[in-house]
């Protein structure tokens, strides 16, 4: 790039020429930011005003100041190849929240002035960010499980042009779906039953030429980053081979849940209590007809929904599997077809979507009994076998006779050891709870056998979410994991049946697919799509403290045989969690520092102690807490002139030494706004909320040091919706400076 | 507007909910060029309305806010706002898409400064909040609304109003002259994501959706949480804007019901146990809440929140589906029915009932070539070659999870179209 030449341009449209003194903020941006050219405009984001700034680029202009509205506003209009952008927020930020009144026009054009100097100190310290060069270009893609869910993966990915390995650990393709005898139908009429394709669907995996399948294989050893990973696929045979791929689709599946630990319900006591899957082995293997363990025809079924499902009792699962309504009037209906009686116990039906009300009403119509009530025991009966339970309808404890009794069990998933699990441990002996720390090493010392082994700093497997299953926390992105290029799919994921899982593979599909894409080209994934920012540090100062590489929340950064962090560009999110962790501040991205932020909070000109003018420092995440401070503005809600947001790309890319030097000149308040934290959190960046407050909660040491009240630096979770809370909070900042003084530290 | 580039290599998205963001976005995040239709004046669609989601009690617009800034940033998207596509001919690798843009009489120009609203005195029901309040004849639909620019209402052109309007904007934004445009797109693929609207509460006559005011549907109960909704963010009993003290939730109204929907809705459970922390957390031991249901549909791991909810002591649950609502004392109504646990008669009285009405599907008639199945449910069959695939809702009835995983999977289909099609093409 040719050298920096920085160009300022203020729009006077939307009422900003009325309310500002435009020329000013000008020559604000020459003087003080040192730009090259500084226009003003009365509607900047108009053709002529971006023709304008177009022209300065062609003549040099390599930094862009734009001076209007938010960053989030008229992005179409201020979008410019080439050159780093820095916003300054004069509308939303400035006029729209501060009342039209000749007391507040000094302070408001002070607030505005202050923008301007950030925007063009955030520009100067920016530089164009371009792909490192690392990137793989592999793109072939590895599925690990060669059940429906993968083999789905294996032909979606095929169909869309590209390559795959597919490995299954068994001798088979098929895994539990090959064992059924029939399925209900994945398209209307639903209220039919259908012959199981799997068979079928094996045929098509094998007759593939894009697919390689891999059987009795599992993954030995992981390496690399999407792009790039370098597996090692290791054959029970004791042969190894290596592979490159370029995104990876776990579709592990589940194991049924072992009923032995139901023995009140019968489970393990008898050979004709069985499970859902043992149940559809034995009409499989006897071509439609239910038999009995000793051989004899079965006569009456009762399936027992809800088995040790959904009850927070110990050694149960305390969800719902989704499927086990829809088997069980299946599995029903085997027994209807097969001249018997079946009557389904349950608590509720959940049957859901257009499918699933047509498969209950398929069951009722061909005499299945359903009966709401709670089951208390299932014991020998002559013969046969008793069920007592309570019929909710009758209010009344009975019993009924049976001869099958089928256990509908939850669906375990196979997803690995738990990579976090010593962390975990720690943090339970660290916070003295013996009885959590306890129970997690009793879960570690029986973990399963890893899946991925992958060669990560954080772990060989991708993180579990709630009981096991590899799910993605947001509602919004289904598939948002916590290892980029890595995409877990059906029942692995969440509990689900077939026909879900087919849905479920085929996005993954996708994701991988994209992964691979990105990867290419050197574009970050979710949620910072397309980004081409990377961090990179300085070697020479750095310490191999190691923070960086375990606080990333996603497993981007191994360490080196020296120690020293090793990034891996396409793992990398680019949420600054590593730039906020790094006590010597070496990390950075081309277009995100430390510098430009500290540069920007250090632009703004302090008043001095007796001007009765503080100044707040503002760390916004810019997802959320920024978003709602521009809301604010649209509904004019006023908050204190002497506030200055600064939006940050998570809050967990807060480097302590910006609230320190903030402190250090002389600012009176520091508030920082992230998302929710803890279990239910709402970061997209997973921890940077948590790690932010946990950083800022050791602040007060450097507080104590400068003599300062440890309240003026503030740590808020906030949300998009805090349109009217977080104005609030800003005012109530200004209200405590108030109170307890300004800072001494002006100079 | 300006030219409308596709080809036979394009994904056309319909649709710019939830399911339709997505579908178009991961397609677009693949390197594919994609033209993403939406009938109303801002992308969205039905989440935007919401107050908060299941089971995480998150807020939408922070997803939203994701989704709007990947759009922004990416050129392979081009957004039409208020198009509607009015037909499709063709086979899968090309199809030719006729499209009808409505007016929005307000161009690129427009800054959203907001000039034109404050000069323009009509109003009208406001579509966003179901008619709950009143907007102005120049509007922004939300503080979110992505495009953020403003519409005029089509009854003030022509009007005082329509010129007071156009005298406003400084910035020559508000055009009276424009006009409805048909365009013919040719495309590759489609991925169809129009999703759903409440089930007509009006229709289930023994509920007297129509004639007690305190009988409301669960959409609008969702945007009274709002504060900048019709109630302040307020919980309120429409007869006399005071705080209920004892709520009805009405399970399957209009689902599950061969009179009305015969499928289950799926989010209608969940979506009213969501409901019960808002009561629990605005009103407190205040209020009660009773939800009246058949089964609860909490499905698979989020079953621990149906589990949490039933712990709190100010919510009951009643296994019954309601027979009918007639008057009560005041404006208060009196539920009538059998609780089937124990087959009990019942008349209840609440001082106000939300109905937890199902989701119909807006699939529309006469549009698709033939070979399109749509299920007597109106949603639309997967058929992989066919080249139009539902997405989300025009699936099937899905909760937002699942419709934006459902619509990532649609957009790897309509990715083999064009891709097959770019392999044929070289």
């Amino acid at each position: 790039m040719a050298d920096m030449k920085i160009g300022a341009y203020i729009c006077q449209g939307c009422g900003i020429g009325d309310r500002l003194d435009t020329a000013q903020l000008a020559s604000v941006a020459k003087r003080e930011g040192k730009a090259a050219e500084a226009r003003e405009h009365a509607f900047l984001c108009n053709a002529e005003g971006v023709k304008m700034i177009q022209d300065d680029i062609a003549a040099g202009v390599t930094h862009v100041v734009i001076a209007a509205c938010s960053r989030r506003a008229k992005t179409e209009a201020f979008s410019f190849d080439g050159v780093a952008i820095s916003r300054a927020n004069l509308r939303e930020g400035v006029i729209w929240v501060r009342p039209d009144t000749p007391e507040a026009a000094e302070t408001t054009q002070e607030m505005a002035d202050d923008y301007v100097r950030m925007a063009c100190a955030e520009a100067k310290y920016m530089k164009m960010p371009s792909a490192s060069g690392e990137q793989g270009l592999v793109r072939d893609i590895l599925v690990v499980g060669g059940g429906i869910s993968g083999m789905t993966a294996a032909l979606e990915a095929a169909k869309t042009g590209y390559k795959v390995e597919l490995v299954e650990k068994t001798g088979a393709l098929g895994g539990v779906a090959a064992q059924m005898f029939k399925k209900y139908p994945d398209k209307a009429p639903y209220n039919v039953l259908a012959d199981n394709t799997t068979g079928a669907m094996i045929d098509a995996v094998n007759a593939n030429s894009s697919i390689t399948v891999h059987l009795n294989t599992t993954v030995a050893k992981t390496d690399g980053a999407p792009g790039r990973f370098a597996v090692t696929l290791a054959t029970e045979s004791g042969a190894s081979k290596d592979i490159t791929v370029g995104a990876i689709i776990q579709a592990t599946g589940f194991t049924q849940y072992d009923m032995s630990k139901l023995p009140e319900l019968g489970g393990g006591k008898s050979p004709d209590v069985m499970d859902q899957l043992a149940f559809e082995k034995m009409v499989k293997a006897n071509g439609g007809a239910i038999k009995k363990s000793d051989g004899s025809d079965a006569k009456n079924v009762v399936f027992v929904q809800c088995a040790g499902q959904r009850s927070d009792a110990e050694g149960h699962l305390p969800y719902c599997s989704g499927h086990c309504c829809m088997t069980s009037i299946k599995q029903a209906r085997y027994v209807k077809e097969a001249g018997g009686d079946a009557t389904v116990i349950f608590d509720d039906l959940r049957t859901p979507g257009a499918d699933g009300e047509d498969v209950y009403r398929g069951g009722q119509e061909a005499g299945v009994a359903f009966s709401k009530g709670k089951v208390s025991g299932v014991e020998a009966a002559g013969k046969g076998l008793k069920v007592n339970y309570t019929d909710k309808i009758l209010a009344e404890d009975t019993t009924i006779n049976a001869d099958i009794v089928v256990l509908a069990t939850g669906m375990v998933p196979a997803s690995g050891p738990n990579p976090y699990i010593a962390q975990e441990i720690e943090a339970a002996d660290k916070a003295g709870n013996a009885g959590l720390a306890e129970k997690l090493k009793a879960e570690q010392a029986s973990a399963p056998v890893s899946i991925l082994n992958l060669q990560y700093r954080q772990g060989t497997d991708v993180p579990h979410l709630k009981s096991g299953f590899t799910d993605s926390h947001f509602i919004c992105f289904p598939y948002e994991t916590r290892r980029t290029g890595i995409y877990t799919a059906g029942p692995v994921r969440r509990p689900m049946d077939a026909h879900q899982a087919i849905e479920d593979a085929t996005g993954a599909t996708l994701k991988a697919i994209q992964a691979c894409e990105n990867a290419a080209l050197g574009r970050a994934a979710h949620p910072r799509s397309g980004d081409l920012s990377f961090p990179s540090f300085r070697k020479e100062g750095c310490t191999q403290c190691k923070r960086c590489t375990v606080e990333c929340p996603f497993g981007a950064i191994n360490e080196d045989e020296k120690g020293f962090p090793q990034y891996n560009e396409a793992r990398c999110r680019r949420c600054g969690t590593c730039m906020g962790a790094c006590p010597v501040r070496v990390i950075s991205f081309e277009n995100y520092s430390v510098e430009t932020v500290g540069q920007q909070l250090k632009a703004v000109d302090m008043p001095d102690e007796f001007s009765e003018k503080p100044r707040l420092l503002v760390l916004a995440c810019e997802n959320d807490a920024y978003p709602a401070l521009d809301m604010a503005g649209m509904t004019k809600q006023e908050y204190s002139a002497y506030a200055r947001i600064i939006p940050v790309r998570c809050l967990g890319s807060v480097n302590t030494i910006w609230i320190t030097d903030a402190l250090n000149s002389g600012y009176d308040g520091v508030i920082l706004m992230g998302c929710q934290k803890g279990d239910n959190y709402q970061c997209h960046f997973v921890k940077g909320s948590e790690m932010a407050h946990y950083r800022m909660s050791k602040i007060d040491d450097t507080l104590t040091q400068l003599n300062l009240e440890k309240e003026r630096v503030q740590t808020y979770e906030v949300s998009i919706a805090d349109i009217h809370r977080i104005p609030q909070i800003i005012n109530d900042m200004e209200k405590l400076i108030g109170e307890i003084g300004m800072s001494p530290f002006k100079f | 507007m300006s030219e409308v580039i596709a080809t036979n290599q394009t994904i056309l998205v319909v649709g710019g909910g939830i399911s339709g963001l997505t579908a178009a976005l991961e397609a677009a995040e693949c390197g594919k060029q994609v033209i993403l239709l939406e009938k109303s004046p801002s992308v969205g669609g039905r989440v935007s309305q919401l107050h908060k989601y299941f089971p995480k009690l998150c807020i939408p617009t922070c997803g939203l806010e994701i989704q709007y800034r990947r759009l922004k940033a990416n050129k392979n998207v081009r957004l039409m706002t208020m198009a509607e596509v009015t037909g499709i001919t063709g086979e899968a690798g090309n199809f030719t898409v006729n499209v009808k843009v409505a007016p929005r009489y307000v161009n690129e120009n427009c800054t959203a400064c907001g000039e034109c609203e404050k000069a323009v005195s009509a109003e009208f029901a406001d579509e966003f909040n179901y008619g709950m309040k009143q907007r102005k004849g120049a509007y922004l639909v939300s503080h979110m609304a992505y495009p953020q620019r403003y519409v005029i209402d089509p009854r003030i052109v022509g009007s005082d109003d329509g010129e007071k309007a156009k005298a406003a904007c400084k910035y020559g934004a508000v055009d009276l002259e424009m006009a409805e445009q048909n365009l013919s797109l040719n495309v590759g693929a489609v991925v169809w994501a129009t999703g759903w609207k409440p089930y007509d509460a009006a229709k289930i006559q023994p509920y007297g959706y129509d004639r007690y005011s305190n009988v409301i549907s669960n959409v609008e109960f969702e945007r009274m949480l709002d504060p900048f909704g019709p109630t302040g963010g307020k919980i309120v009993r429409p007869s006399d804007g005071q705080a209920p003290k004892n709520i009805a939730f009405i399970q399957c109204a209009g689902s599950r019901d061969h009179n009305h929907l015969k499928h289950c809705s799926r989010i209608c459970c969940m979506a009213t146990l969501k409901q019960t922390t808002y009561v629990r957390d605005q009103l407190g031991d205040n209020c009660k809440s009773t939800v009246y249901y058949i089964d609860i549909r909490a499905i698979d791991r989020i079953d621990d929140f149906h589990r949490k909810v039933k712990e709190d002591p100010n919510v009951t649950f009643v296994k019954s589906k309601v027979a009918n609502i007639v008057a009560g004392s005041g404006d208060n109504v009196v539920l009538k029915g059998v609780d089937t646990e124990g087959y009990n008669r019942y008349a209840n009285e609440h001082d106000l009932v939300v109905l937890a009405t199902g989701m119909e599907s807006n699939v529309p008639a006469g549009v698709f070539p033939a070979g399109i199945a749509i299920n007597e449910h109106n949603f639309i069959d997967l058929d992989s070659d066919c080249g139009i695939y539902g997405a989300g809702c025009s699936s099937d009835a899905l909760d937002v999870n699942r419709a934006a995983q459902n619509a990532t999977a649609a957009a790897l289909r309509a990715i083999q179209v064009v891709n097959r099609v770019a392999g044929q093409e070289g």
